[in-house]
């Protein structure tokens, strides 16, 4: 399994739908979903974590922050041993 | 558990009412991510357009004030001469900045105002419809150009940026965009620059941002993203028009 720096999670209320942490998703990671939220709006959801790498990506270009990378950091930790 | 990459602490914890993949919500969340990066809260005061953004202060957790359109400038200067101290920046859109307050923006950068100013430009007027606005591409059906707009009888597409890169009270002018993630860091550089410019005291700058509106282009939030990329481009090329900072 890939080494995870943390995973987006993704505020399924607060989600439009757009669209675009789907497109910029290098692991293609992320799917919009099958079911629709109180808006009557499709939203993203991780299908994929394993594919996941935390890169964030997908926060950068949300439009409606969404989505929090939340998780361990892999970086900062080596650092503190 | 740790969090990265979360709301910014100057962005309230709300729901827009933007459309689904409009570019004012990345725009706004750069803006208060350089703002808390900053460390200038406290002190900046905003002042929001008429248009889309008109209920910009809903969502930023600092001062900010309403203007007349596109009278926006001409605020910000009052607020700037009255309270030196401050971070004053004017948010506006292309309806706002480009075809009702040209005259403001222009004499406002022509008298060299310590002012920053963000540029939201999708070539559309959103909140009222999607008439078409002076920044319409040509070619583009809006609801009052229905054939496209033609230079015949639209004109061309109005480049505010050149336009106002020769007078002498201007400092820092660049043109970004959110259409990739690599544009979208490059946008809030570019925001950094502009308030740097504005708190060192040197003067005038814009920051034009190329945002999507899929609404009124009957395009997808993705597919917008990519006409930018394409087309809106070609028209207004990304980069630095003119910096003397």
């Amino acid at each position: 399994m890939a080494k995870q720096k943390g995973k987006p999670d993704i505020s399924i209320e607060r989600c439009k739908g757009c669209g675009l942490c789907v497109e910029v998703c290098p692991k293609k990671a992320l799917e919009m979903s099958e079911k629709i939220n109180d808006r009557g709006l499709k939203y993203a959801v991780l299908t994929a974590p394993d594919k996941c790498n935390g890169c964030g990506l997908c926060v950068i270009m949300c439009p409606d922050c969404a989505i929090e990378i939340v998780g361990e950091d892999e970086g900062k930790e080596k650092g503190k041993s | 558990m740790a969090k990265r990459f979360t709301r910014p602490e100057s962005m309230k914890d709300k729901a827009t009412h933007y459309c689904p993949g409009c570019g004012h919500g990345l725009a706004h969340r750069l803006l208060c991510e350089v703002i808390d990066e900053m460390g200038c809260r406290e002190t900046t005061v905003a002042i929001a357009p008429v248009g889309c953004a008109v209920l910009a202060y809903d969502y930023w957790d600092f001062d900010t004030m309403e203007a007349p359109h596109g009278r926006t400038p001409a605020v910000a200067t009052g607020v700037k001469r009255v309270l030196p101290d401050r971070l004053v920046f004017t948010y506006q859109g292309d309806g706002d900045l480009a075809a009702i307050g040209t005259a403001e923006i222009i004499h406002a950068g022509n008298r060299g105002e310590n002012l920053s100013v963000i540029f939201v430009n999708n070539g559309v007027y959103g909140m009222t419809g999607g008439q078409m606005a002076p920044t319409t591409l040509l070619g583009q059906r809006t609801a009052t150009s229905q054939f496209t707009r033609r230079s015949a009888t639209e004109g061309f597409p109005l480049k505010i940026l050149e336009m106002m890169k020769d007078l002498k009270g201007v400092s820092y002018l660049e043109r970004t965009s959110v259409h990739s993630p690599k544009e979208v860091l490059n946008t809030k550089r570019a925001i950094a620059k502009s308030f740097k410019t504005q708190l060192d005291n040197k003067g005038f700058s814009i920051v034009e941002i190329l945002s999507p509106c899929p609404t009124y282009w009957g395009l997808d939030p993705v597919e917008s993203m990519k006409r930018i990329e394409t087309e809106v481009v070609q028209e207004y090329p990304i980069g630095v028009i003119k910096d003397s900072v």
